[in-house]
This record gives structure tokens, C-alpha cells and sequence, in this order.
């Protein structure tokens, strides 16, 4: 039995995680149109390589990966391209962004497929591409392309994969059922991930509330010698990256680094299972599970879906009563935004839409003071100072805020979540977090305008430097041949007379023509 | 209807308020008053529920100037509980204007003065009972006999006392730590049998059971995770060691024994009810550490060596200037920026 270590702080919201109903998977009709955003991972958009009126089959790439922190983007089935235009995406400050719409002709007809039976004889990097072009992105909730994952290369190599099963968040079941019912699948993933970077070591990561996918993921287990299952007591965020790491290793991932730093890999269950599709099927990724819930919906349920389903009819399909609820949420209720348009689609990233009642999760009380009681920072898992940050975002004190580690908050909302004062904190650290970096590209700019300006005056200067140079020479020059009797003068009238002569018997002959 | 847009956490902790945690604090100080007002008589109750309407009176008038909701604010009942810890301070049986004048700076200069609510750098109640203490040296000294050494006064005297203070004739006693001081010159356990007031069990009839009352209600706070340990453990921590450290077997110049200390006059109620005000204590729980071993050593320091019988208000003031400076030094260790050792 593997020893399991404890984090600081932490907090233990109600589950209600039931309500979906974990391990069983619902499939949706298809819809009759897909709204596909170029931009569904971090890093640069996709390119379209599309255009309005073109037919597409499923599994076409139809936007391309621009640059090396990008990922293509492909149709989830077959239909018409109607619209590529600036839609509403997921996102929490209600971007718009550019979407390609395909109105998809219900034949769900497919480009032809094919997998990588020899995977494990082709060289790493063949791998990585065909990852990357597979389009997949981290499926947690991130969607950091998973490509750049595998393919640092780092001299102290990856020891360890872990396969984050832990789905903290409150409602959200979607990593459950998918381990209920893609055990197989998620082991022969994590086989070829740990693979691709030498791991020699797979932890099957699960929170100890999902008894039946550790019992589904054990059995599968059993089939790879070096993966095994752990679990650990429930407690919210355990599934954060750098928590899950400290519960395993008692170990911390350097402010500022990621696991890779310390020989560490995390993927979630269906990046491992997009992965595995990719290379043994040659499938791109153009579905996810994803749990829609709330006590607004008749139907709730873990769906598959194909990217792109507006969440409108996706909460259709769910039955979902419009005025119980008066938010919708995209992700979970302690990390997710609240959706401003339900036209947006559903992305790679979308691990969770939750329709709540009113009653169920009731509007925000009114802020009051801070009485600085503290338990912000009992609750607090990367051991901050939640209080503390909450004054100096206020007084917009840039330097307390980096000395007080603010960009160390992941942005949990624990300590949101206890506060008596039912202050947002974690809006402010958004907020004053996005400032920082502000001043900090405003930094790097004004150092680069003044890098510009010193070389331009110093080069000026050197110009005139030179220029005063020439001319002493020059004069030193004149001065030392009028020295010497050499008068410049009578030398270039004779030169002038000479070329003058040589001339004259040409411009006869002009004449003459 | 449209879709609110709200920022996550979408979830909140159910029944956490500032009221609540008030509330709470109010609660868990009955034990003590009950076993005050068994021992004195109802003068400190009398306290409170005066001292209590004239807070809110207070408070509203000052957020009134202040032109804030003046409504609202009252309800997370700080105030109340700014107005019961200065009532259970002073001495029962006090007169009104003494209590104006102590819930008065209290609140306007202690609390609202520096921005009200989470504002405040010194904790409101101490800053009302040290004006208090320095001003009217006399009233504040006026503690009466413990039942079973005196008469214990009843309820209409505690009102007469109040409203009426010329005409009201109590009598007042020294309390244990009065005695330790004005009978330097005896040994230790000399002092405790030769006077009735200090025939209790440990340190003082009535005053022992008080401070047992008053931990009590501060350990049921632990409990409900209203504050950490910390700050308590640090101040009690503390005037043990110096009390230990200063104790030669009871000698006429020595520090009076671990037991007294902890046990007298306001040692419990301030560990848990006075360095416990989160506002204007150091924030992390190494710093409340420190901030509550400041208290504890100053307690010591005061009461065996300075001019006043007891000194938690002074203690906790005096750290409330350091807290900041505490805080200073006392960040936790964040995670991931503890060094790690690279292995070769």
C-alpha cells in the first residue's frame, strides 16, 4: 500500500455528484449544427482551412495548427460549412472568437481512418505529430495542447505518469464514468503516454468517493504490469496538479514550474483515452463525455457529445426548465464561469455544464467587511495568505501582491468558499493577477523602447563621432598637401580642361548625325 | 430573463456569516458572565445589556456620519460583541457615565475612527477599557466581595449603582491580583491563607471558577473553528514559562506561582476572547504565535513588576502595534517555493 500524504488546507463542499448518475454514458442525437470555435486549447488559434459552402466529412481537419503551441480542429461529422464568423466561446470574460459552423447533413459519413498499429516501433517524434494532429488538448478542464507535453524533452526525464482520476469538483462525473466505463481504453493510453516519455512508473489516481471506477480501474490495471491504482481520502482540490503531487509524493512542483520540473507527467483519464484513439485508430478528437447536471434539468446524465453541440440544445436534450435556473455554469461550481450566451458550444475543455436552481445554488450574498478571521487561509492549499492578498489587490499593491506568492493561487476558490464576509476573493486575484502581468509586459515594453532609444542615440552619436572624424582627416589632409605646395585648385582646373578636350571631337560626331 | 453572470466560486459554505461568527463568540462568553454574575451579583449583566443598547446607539450614529447604510451594518452584531467584552472588563456595578465614556471611544475611536469593521489596527474593546483605566483610576478599581467573603448585590442595587451612582453604598474589595501586589512583602502562600478573598482552590474564591468559565466557552470556540489555537496557546504558553521562571517556591519578591496566573483576573477570558480578535491580531498562525506570547510575557511583566494589578488590555494593545511588524515575518512557506535539494 502506497504511503498517501495530506495538503494544507482544503475543503469539503457538498458532492451531489449522484445527480448525473456516474457510469453510464447517454448518447445525444446529432444535432443539426455545430459551432466549432478555432480556439479550444491554450495557446495559438487554428487556422480554417475551410471555406463557406465547402462539404466536409467527419474527422476532417478543418482548421489547422498555427505554430507550435496550437492545436487543428476537426469536423465531429459530416455536413457544410455555413458560417465562419466571430461567435460567443466558452470563456469567463465572455470573449467572442472566431467559429466555423457546419450544418451537418445527418449521414454522419466519415473520412477514412487509419491507426498506428506499429506505435510502438516509430520514432517519439512521429508520435507527438500524430498527436498533434489528432488535435487533441488537455481534456481536464485546461486544454494545454498534449503534444507539448510529451514532447519537452528534459535532461532529468519523466520517472512517473499520473493518470488524474481524482474529479474534485463538486457535480462534475464525467472522469468517473469515463473510468467506469473505458477502463481498457484509459490503461492502453496510459501505456503509450508513458512510453512516448520513458515513465517507468503509471499512478492511476482516484479520490476515494468513485468506488466503482477503482474497482473498474484495478481490474484493468492488472493488464500493465507498471500501472497501479491509488486512492485517497475526498477533499477539495485534490485533483489540482500540484496537490494530487504533494498527496502522492509529498513532494511540491517549484513555484512557477510544472510536474515535468520534479519527472512528472499528469493526464486525465479521457486525454489518455483521445490519445490512444489517435494513434491506434487514427482518430481525431471530435466527442467528449461531459456531465450535465443541475436540479434545473429533468434529465441529467453523462453525455457523449460531439464538440461544437450549442449548450442550448444540449440543456434541451436535458429538459431543462429555463426558470428555475438563473445561471448556467460551464465547468464546476467551485472553478467554472457562468455562461452568458447559451449559443456557445461545447469545447474540448467542456468537462461540465451545470444548470442549478435558485435554491440550489442561491445568488451571492452581499459583501461585507473582511475581519481578517483567517479561515480563508485554513483552507487555502498552496498556504497563502488569502486575507492578506484580498488588501493588497485592493490597494492594487503590485509588490506585496508578488512578495505575498499571489501567482502561486490556482484559483481553487476555497477560500471564497468559507469566507464569512462572502467576499469574492478569487475574482480579486483574477483581477489584480491580470494587472500584474499588465505591468509586466508594459515593462518589458518600456525596457525595450528604452534598449531602442539608448542604441539609437548611442549610434547617432557615433555617426556624428565619425563624421567629425572624416572631416579633421579631410581637413588635416588639405592642410598637409597645401603644405607641401600641391595646390588643389590649379589641379582639378586642369583636370576639368583635360576631359573637356577628350570630349570635344565626340560631340562633332552627335552633331553631325 | 437573462443569465447572471458571476464569477466562481458558484458554491459557498452554507451558514457562514460575520453574524454568525458573532454570535458564536456571544454565545460562548455566557458560561463565564454566568459564573461572574454568581460570584458578584448581576452588576456585569447589568453591564452588558446597557453597554449593548448604547453600542448600536453608537454605531448607527456613527455610520450615520459617516454616511453609510446605518441599518444593516448592526445586524452582524461586532459591536454587541465590542460592548459585552469592555462590559465584563469593567468592574460590575459601575456607574453610566463610566460605561458611556468607555463604549463611546470603543466604538467611535476605537472601531469607527480608523474605518469600522476590519479596520480597526487596536482591538475597540481594549482601547474603551485602557482610556478608562488610565482616566478613572478609582471606579475602575471598584471590584466587590466574591460571594461567600461578602454581601452579593442584587438586582435592583446593580441599577441603582448605574443610574444613580451618588446614592448607591457598595462595597468594594481588592481582587486577588490587587492583593498579590499590595502585599509584596509576604510570602506567597502567607498571602493566600491570610486573606478570605484568596481562600479559593487555586487562585482566589470566585476568580478561579471565572477563568475556568471563560476556558471553557474559548475552547468550545476552538471547537466550532471560530479561531485557531494558536494565539491562546501562545499567551498561556508564555505566562507559564515567565511564571515558572519567576516562581522560588513563593518568597515575598517572588512572581506568584503557574496556577495563579493562569487563574487570576483576566487570563482566560483575554487568551480567548480579547488576543483572539482576528482584525487587529498578526494574520498567519505563527505570527499569532508570537503575537500571543508577546501578550503573555507583558501580562507577566505588568502584573509582577509594573504599576497596575493586571495588563491584558495593555499586553494586547502594545502587540497590536507589532502585529503588522509580526506579519512581516511570519509568512507561511508557500507551496513550491520551499527549496528543494536537487539529488545527485
Amino acid at each position: 500500500m502506497r504511503q498517501i500524504f495530506d495538503i494544507h488546507g482544503g475543503i469539503h463542499p457538498p458532492e451531489r455528484k449522484e445527480l448525473a448518475n456516474p457510469g453510464q454514458v447517454q448518447e445525444m442525437p446529432l444535432p443539426s449544427k455545430l459551432v466549432l470555435p478555432v480556439t479550444q486549447h491554450i495557446g495559438a488559434p487554428a487556422r480554417p482551412i475551410v471555406e463557406v459552402g465547402d462539404s466536409v466529412k467527419g474527422g476532417q481537419m478543418i482548421a489547422e495548427a498555427q505554430g507550435p503551441v496550437s492545436v487543428p480542429v476537426h469536423a465531429p461529422s459530416s455536413g457544410t460549412i455555413t458560417a465562419i464568423e466571430s461567435r460567443a466561446v466558452p470563456h469567463a470574460s465572455g470573449l467572442t472568437d472566431t467559429c466555423i459552423e457546419i450544418t451537418l447533413d445527418g449521414t454522419d459519413t466519415w473520412v477514412d481512418l487509419k491507426g498506428l498499429d506499429d506505435w510502438r516501433t516509430r520514432p517519439k517524434a512521429e508520435l507527438v505529430e500524430c498527436i498533434r494532429q489528432a488535435g487533441i488538448a488537455g481534456l481536464g478542464g485546461a486544454g494545454f495542447p498534449t503534444a507539448i507535453k510529451l514532447a519537452s524533452d528534459r535532461e532529468r526525464g519523466i520517472h512517473t505518469l499520473i493518470i488524474n482520476g481524482t474529479e474534485c469538483e463538486p457535480y462534475i462525473s464525467a472522469d468517473d464514468t469515463v473510468m467506469q466505463c473505458y477502463a481498457r481504453e484509459i490503461v492502453e493510453g496510459a501505456e503509450i503516454l508513458a512510453h512516448m516519455v520513458g515513465a517507468e512508473n503509471i499512478i492511476l489516481a482516484v479520490e476515494d468517493n468513485k468506488p466503482d471506477a477503482v474497482e473498474a480501474m484495478t481490474k484493468a490495471a492488472e493488464a500493465l504490469e507498471i500501472a497501479d491504482v491509488v486512492t485517497f481520502p475526498t477533499k477539495y482540490p485534490s485533483g489540482g496538479e500540484k496537490q494530487l503531487i504533494e498527496i502522492l509524493f509529498d513532494m511540491q512542483v517549484p513555484s512557477g514550474g510544472i510536474p515535468a520540473d520534479i519527472g512528472i507527467l499528469c493526464q486525465n483519464p479521457s486525454t489518455a483515452i483521445a490519445v490512444r484513439d489517435a494513434l491506434l485508430d487514427g482518430k481525431p478528437l471530435t466527442d467528449r463525455i461531459t456531465t450535465v447536471t443541475g436540479m434545473a434539468l429533468q434529465k441529467p446524465g453523462n453525455r457523449r457529445v460531439l464538440l461544437g453541440t450549442p449548450i442550448r440544445e444540449l440543456l434541451a436534450e436535458a429538459a431543462f426548465d429555463r426558470d428555475a435556473a438563473d445561471r448556467v455554469i460551464h465547468g464546476g461550481p467551485m472553478m467554472g464561469f457562468a455562461v452568458t450566451d447559451l449559443d456557445m458550444p461545447l469545447v474540448k475543455i467542456t468537462n461540465c455544464v451545470l444548470a442549478p436552481t435558485r435554491t440550489e445554488i442561491p445568488p451571492p450574498q452581499p459583501q461585507q467587511a473582511c475581519i481578517r478571521c483567517g479561515m480563508c487561509a485554513e483552507a487555502c492549499p498552496a498556504s497563502l495568505l488569502p486575507q492578506q492578498l484580498y488588501w493588497y489587490a485592493r490597494a492594487k499593491d503590485n509588490e506585496q501582491l508578488e512578495r505575498h506568492n499571489l501567482l502561486d493561487c490556482i484559483e481553487c476558490g476555497a477560500c471564497a468558499y468559507v469566507c464569512p464576509s462572502h467576499i469574492p476573493l478569487v475574482q480579486y486575484y483574477r483581477s489584480a493577477k491580470g494587472a500584474i502581468r499588465e505591468a509586466a509586459k508594459e515593462k518589458v515594453r518600456s525596457d525595450n523602447s528604452r534598449t531602442r532609444f539608448e542604441a539609437r542615440q548611442e549610434r547617432l552619436e557615433r555617426e556624428a563621432a565619425a563624421r567629425e572624424a572624416k572631416r579633421a582627416a579631410r581637413k588635416a589632409a588639405a592642410e598637409a598637401r597645401a603644405k607641401s605646395g600641391d595646390d588643389p585648385v590649379q589641379a582639378a582646373i586642369e583636370r576639368a580642361k583635360a576631359k573637356k578636350a577628350a570630349q570635344e571631337p565626340k560631340g562633332t560626331e552627335d552633331n553631325a548625325q | 430573463m437573462s443569465l447572471m453572470h458571476v464569477s466562481s466560486p458558484h458554491l459557498h459554505k452554507p451558514v457562514t456569516s460575520v453574524e454568525q461568527v458573532m454570535k458564536q463568540v456571544l454565545l460562548a462568553t455566557l458560561p463565564g458572565v454566568a459564573v461572574l454574575t454568581w460570584f458578584f451579583g448581576p452588576g456585569t449583566l447589568v453591564n452588558i445589556i446597557f453597554g449593548s443598547m448604547l453600542a448600536m446607539g453608537f454605531e448607527a450614529w456613527a455610520l450615520w456620519l459617516r454616511g453609510k447604510d446605518y441599518k444593516s451594518p448592526l445586524k452582524d452584531h461586532s459591536v454587541i460583541v465590542t460592548a459585552t467584552l469592555l462590559c465584563i472588563a469593567l468592574p460590575p456595578y459601575s456607574p453610566w457615565w463610566l460605561i458611556v465614556v468607555g463604549i463611546g471611544v470603543s466604538v467611535l475611536l476605537g472601531k469607527h475612527a480608523f474605518g469600522g469593521l476590519g479596520y480597526n489596527p487596536f482591538n475597540p474593546a481594549m482601547v474603551g477599557y485602557v482610556v478608562l483605566l488610565v482616566s478613572f483610576p478609582l471606579q475602575m478599581s471598584a471590584w466587590t466581595e466574591p460571594r461567600g467573603v461578602g454581601e452579593v448585590p442584587g438586582l435592583l442595587d446593580a441599577i441603582t449603582a448605574l443610574f444613580a451612582p451618588a446614592s448607591y453604598d457598595g462595597v468594594t474589595a481588592a481582587t486577588p491580583l490587587d492583593l498579590f501586589r499590595q502585599n509584596a512583602g509576604m510570602l506567597f502562600d502567607d498571602l493566600m491563607v491570610s486573606k478570605a478573598e484568596l481562600a479559593g482552590p487555586i487562585a482566589g474564591i470566585g476568580w478561579d471558577l471565572v477563568n475556568i468559565a471563560f476556558l471553557a466557552g474559548g475552547i468550545w470556540l476552538l471547537r466550532q473553528r471560530i479561531f485557531t489555537w494558536h494565539a491562546p496557546a501562545g499567551m498561556l504558553g508564555a505566562l507559564s514559562v515567565c511564571a515558572l521562571l519567576g516562581f522560588d517556591e513563593g518568597s515575598s519578591t517572588g512572581g506568584g506561582s503557574v496556577m495563579f496566573h493562569l487563574f487570576s483576573g483576566a487570563t482566560m477570558f483575554g487568551a480567548f476572547f480579547i488576543i483572539t480578535d482576528p482584525v487587529s491580531s498578526a494574520v498567519s498562525n505563527r505570527g499569532r504565535l508570537i503575537f500571543g506570547a508577546g501578550v503573555g510575557v507583558l501580562v507577566y511583566l505588568i502584573r509582577v513588576n509594573g504599576n497596575y494589578p493586571d495588563a491584558v488590555a495593555f499586553g494586547v494593545l502594545l502587540l497590536n502595534f507589532a502585529a503588522p511588524f509580526i506579519d512581516q515575518y511570519t509568512q507561511p512557506q508557500v507551496y513550491g517555493t520551499k527549496k528543494i535539494e536537487v539529488d545527485e
